[in-house]
């Protein structure tokens, strides 16, 4: 570990982080508008360079690393939670990154996924939810909807789907947020949030397949559209969506409603949103799957809490000062040591 | 009455009873009186896997034996001459393999009708006759300590407890063990409840003071300090020994260590002593899996840490893939197995050496690995210290190999003196200046091996992974003849190790009928049944494998001057295999899976048999 975290330099571009190599996903693909979201975003977060690691599993999104000029470790399929906390652990100094998609985060890594949440390592986690298998040519994922016909699922899919961001509260995760890949403020507030929380930060980016899932989130994806669809939380302000902000939310019968602003209701009826509050955040993500509902983006979630890496530099410093520094001639006198002359 | 003093070599005692009576803590009590006397000794335990099997049953049954010596001491012996019997359970299980002649020491007060049933006794063994071949010391344990602690603030059911330390103090005496020892222990350890540690103090007294007073005890023995190396010792298990290794490979090396594991048997007490080395800088991540502890470990190694990871043959399976991952992305790591009992959980108390083959081969691919085993509780320091110090210079996961026997078992370790440990040179490499050219994360030096560079050092961005890297500039590769090249280099660089292994120590004659040859922790079963056989005038030598993967290179040309090869093993013929192999000749097998080690009688039987 070195002793001083260095700052960034400041001439540090989106050049910086393109490494020059051909990116390989499908022409289209959502993956591009998070990719150069990243690259745009990462050189203004007073991080050096030789710091930002990135560690991924196995999937289309997990191919990040390879477009990315920092450190970065492609590794197997599920395990790059697991992986990542070692590299933050051996090295706290570093900006470490999880690129992962729904059936690397959540089928195979779905333990690892629970574990890294609830110990609050300090990393990020950005998860790229399409809702399919890509990389294996279109089986249904975990997050795919029921009744989806895939490959695997040809009469349609009869697997009740996750959803990601309520796993992520449900395992204590002390940051979450939620983005559209081609929505690049939003990926970038997230980026920026996430990149300065401490503790483990989950991102889930609804990302479009086109090629066997395309439109999967059609009316969010869409420019036009997404304004009447999609709700973008800030903290301490209310819940307002809609092409005109006319829209809102109020709590009626212990539910979310959408009402229309105007005569009946005004800005101080909505729900204000509060992303130290779990019972917000868990409102917001009961949204998701609700039709009658927007589904809402933006920092669901962002607590303090003390993080394991921290609470493990803390036991080390605090055991060595009572103990003072171990060294290997009082290691080995440990036991009940004898003399043979 | 005069009490007379037998002078021995050597004694093996076995302490057996319920589970619950306490024997592995006694057990070890008596070791470490042994190992202060100045004897060599070796131990071993032997208990269930539940963790209190109901009380009174054969299942429930934990023993703990030791062998001493005034010689060299190379297994915790094959037949006790002493058995202590806590229960009828435990008489039961275990007088099976006592010494014809042994001693019995029981507490006759356990004998109810209700045990002898639970254990299966028609009727008292203690009293029918069925003993008459052994010496019997039938021994009011529990009356006695009840006795002797009438005015214990102890409950009723604490002072029963003591009984353990009332037969402690009886080989104390019949064994001429200073008590001291003990004493300053259990001082030590219930220093927060004196009423505890004076009760026990109290029990064992009474129980040497009993040894001394009463007829019943004729004899008791003297076992002579052994002719040991000078030097400073400590007892130590296998896996203490391992952890100290991995310690002391880390800062031998300059770095920080990193331990990612999750519990299992027999490994635990690696994890645990770790865990309790924070003032070493140790950072141990209890994972949430198998297969998270080893992942956490690549990614501490991929960031500088020297990393290792812990576990038993369960465990390993789970750990296939990411030792794939730590092979192709040719990172630094140590995995230890204490191999158990198996297929599946197996039997996860019990010692095996049938992780061979999966060490070796069970990986998907061509997957090289080194892989070395250790012979003897001690040997596991120098066989973990050895492991990180190959991992580190050739960039290359380890697979190092003990079992439950060594890990849990015990000996003396000549403590060594940290400055006589060799440094272990690890280099990281630096941008020099701005115009150099790009980084080559699977360049090569002259070892094949390629350089550790450290994320966090500025100008050496690079990616690794799991996918197939074009040698030299690291980039992703599909090509047919860099996977050819990439596939050789992996090959060459393991087997290029043997060049760091020593020539074989060959015990005996360096030619003759019949040649030993055996790996892990069969060495001293081996080592003593060769030496018997020497001893009878039998053409008998011995060889022993540390590292198993390479093969050491001299090993065939040392073989060619042997008529016949045996190798014994604790598995159905693995090392076997691989000599039939490398050897191209036949091999003899001795092979034995009833979850213990060899006795040093199977393998001379062996030995006499082949050379007829």
């Amino acid at each position: 570990m070195s002793e001083t975290i260095k700052v960034e330099e400041l001439t540090l571009t989106r050049k910086d982080f393109v490494p020059g190599n051909e990116v390989r996903w499908c022409p289209g693909c959502g993956d591009y508008s998070v990719l150069a979201n990243m690259q745009k975003t990462l050189p203004g977060l007073g991080v050096a360079k030789e710091n930002y690691t990135f560690v991924s599993g196995i999937g289309c999104s997990s191919r990040f690393p390879y477009y990315m000029d920092t450190y970065g470790f492609h590794s197997i399929h599920g395990r790059a939670p697991a992986i990542a906390s070692g590299v933050k652990l051996a090295n706290p100094d570093l900006a470490v990154w999880v690129i992962t998609g729904d059936g690397d985060g959540f089928s195979i890594g779905g333990n690892h996924m629970i574990h890294v949440l609830r110990r609050n390592i300090d990393l990020n986690i950005m998860l790229f939810n399409n809702r399919v298998y890509g990389l294996t040519k279109g089986q249904y994922s975990p997050t795919s909807l029921l009744g989806m016909k895939t490959k695997s699922s040809p009469f349609g899919s009869i697997d009740r789907p996750f959803n990601p961001s309520a796993i992520a509260l449900g395992a204590n995760a002390t940051f979450i947020s939620r983005a559209i890949d081609v929505d690049a403020k939003g990926l970038q507030e997230s980026i920026k949030r996430a990149q300065a929380h401490k503790g483990a930060s989950f991102i889930e980016v609804y990302q479009n397949c086109v090629i066997f899932n395309d439109g999967e989130f059609g009316d969010i994806e869409n420019k036009a559209t997404r304004p009447d669809n999609a709700l973008f939380v800030v903290h301490g302000e209310p819940m307002i969506f809609g092409k005109d902000r006319d829209k809102g939310i109020i709590m009626e019968n212990h539910h979310p409603v959408v009402v229309t602003l105007g005569d009946k209701y005004s800005e101080k009826d909505l729900v204000v949103h509060d992303e130290t509050n779990p019972f917000i955040t868990n409102l917001l993500l009961e949204m998701t799957f609700d039709t009658t509902n927007p589904t809402p983006f933006g920092i669901l979630r962002a607590v303090e809490e003390p993080t394991y890496d921290g609470m493990l530099l803390d036991q080390i410093a605090e055991v060595t000062k009572i103990k003072g520094a171990g060294t290997l001639e009082d290691l080995y006198a440990s036991g009940d040591v004898w003399e043979v002359k | 009455m005069t009490k007379k003093i037998v002078r021995v070599n050597d004694a093996t005692i076995r302490f057996a009873g319920d589970s619950g009576d306490g024997m592995q803590l006694t057990g070890t009590r008596f070791t470490e009186a042994t190992a202060i006397v100045g004897n060599d000794l070796k131990t071993i335990p032997n208990y269930p896997s539940e963790i209190r099997a109901p009380t009174g049953t054969l299942a429930g049954v934990s023993a703990f034996q030791l062998m001493f010596g005034s010689q060299r001491v190379f297994t915790p012996g094959d037949q006790p001459d002493t058995l202590v019997a806590m229960n009828p359970a435990a008489l039961k299980v275990h007088l099976v393999d006592l010494k014809s002649g042994g001693s019995i020491l029981a507490n006759s007060n356990a004998f109810t009708d209700k045990n002898l049933r639970m254990a299966g006794w028609e009727s008292n063994p203690l009293e029918d006759g069925t003993l008459e071949s052994y010496t019997v010391y039938a021994v009011e344990m529990s009356k006695l300590v009840g006795l002797a602690l009438a005015d214990s603030e102890l409950t009723s059911k604490g002072i029963e407890r003591t009984k353990n330390m009332f037969a402690l103090g009886v080989l104390f005496w019949m064994y001429n063990r200073p008590v001291e020892p003990t004493e300053e222990w259990l001082r030590k350890k219930f220093a927060t409840n004196p009423a505890i540690a004076e009760s026990n103090i109290i029990a064992m007294k009474t129980g040497f003071n009993y040894g001394e007073t009463t007829e019943i005890f004729t004899t008791s023995y003297a076992v002579e300090k052994a002719e040991l190396p000078k030097g400073r010792y400590r007892n130590i298990t296998g896996n203490v020994a391992v952890a100290y290794g991995l310690i002391t490979a880390a800062k031998k090396a300059g770095k920080e260590l990193f331990l990612g594991s999750y519990p299992i048997t027999p490994a635990s007490e690696i994890l645990h002593t770790l865990s309790a080395l924070r003032n070493h800088g140790v950072k141990t991540f209890q994972a949430e899996d198998e297969i998270a502890g080893i992942a956490s470990a690549i990614g501490a190694s991929y960031a500088g840490d020297l990393a290792c990871t812990t576990t038993s043959g369960p465990g390993m399976a789970l750990k296939t893939e990411a030792i794939g991952l730590a092979i192709i992305t040719e990172l630094p790591l140590v995995i230890v197995n204490v191999q158990r009992g198996g297929p599946s959980t197996g039997m996860p108390t019990k010692m095996e050496q049938s992780d061979l083959f999966q060490a070796i081969l069970g990986r998907n691919s061509d997957a090289p690995i080194p892989v070395i085993a250790a012979q003897d509780p001690a040997d596991c320091f120098d066989a973990a210290f050895e492991a990180a110090r190959i991992a580190l210079k050739y960039m290359t996961p380890v697979i190092l190999l003990t079992d439950g026997y060594l890990g849990q078992g015990s000996g003396p370790w000549k403590i060594p003196d940290p400055k006589d440990i060799p440094e272990i040179v690890v280099n990281h490499p630096k941008k020099k200046t701005d115009d150099e050219a790009a980084f080559m994360p699977y360049s090569r030096d002259e070892n094949e091996t390629r350089p550790w560079a450290l994320p966090g050092t500025p100008g050496l961005e690079h990616r690794i992974g799991g996918l197939e890297k074009e040698n030299i500039t690291g980039m992703v590769s599909q090509d047919p003849a860099n996977h050819q090249l990439m596939t050789d280099i992996r090959a060459r660089k393991v087997a290029n190790i043997a060049h760091e292994i020593p020539p074989l120590e060959i015990f005996g004659d360096k030619q003759g009928k019949l040649l030993v040859i055996g790996w892990g922790s069969t060495h001293g079963s081996i080592h003593v049944a060769v030496e018997r056989a020497r001893a009878k005038g039998r053409s008998v030598s011995q060889i022993h494998l540390r590292w198993v993967n390479p093969l050491p290179s001299d090993l065939k040309e040392i073989c060619d001057n042997f008529d016949e090869i045996l190798v014994p093993e604790v598995n159905s013929g693995q090392l076997s295999f691989f000599m039939k192999a490398e050897l191209i000749r036949p091999v003899h097998q001795l092979n034995k899976v009833r979850g213990e080690p060899f006795r040093s009688s199977e393998i001379e039987d062996k030995i006499n048999e082949i050379l007829g």
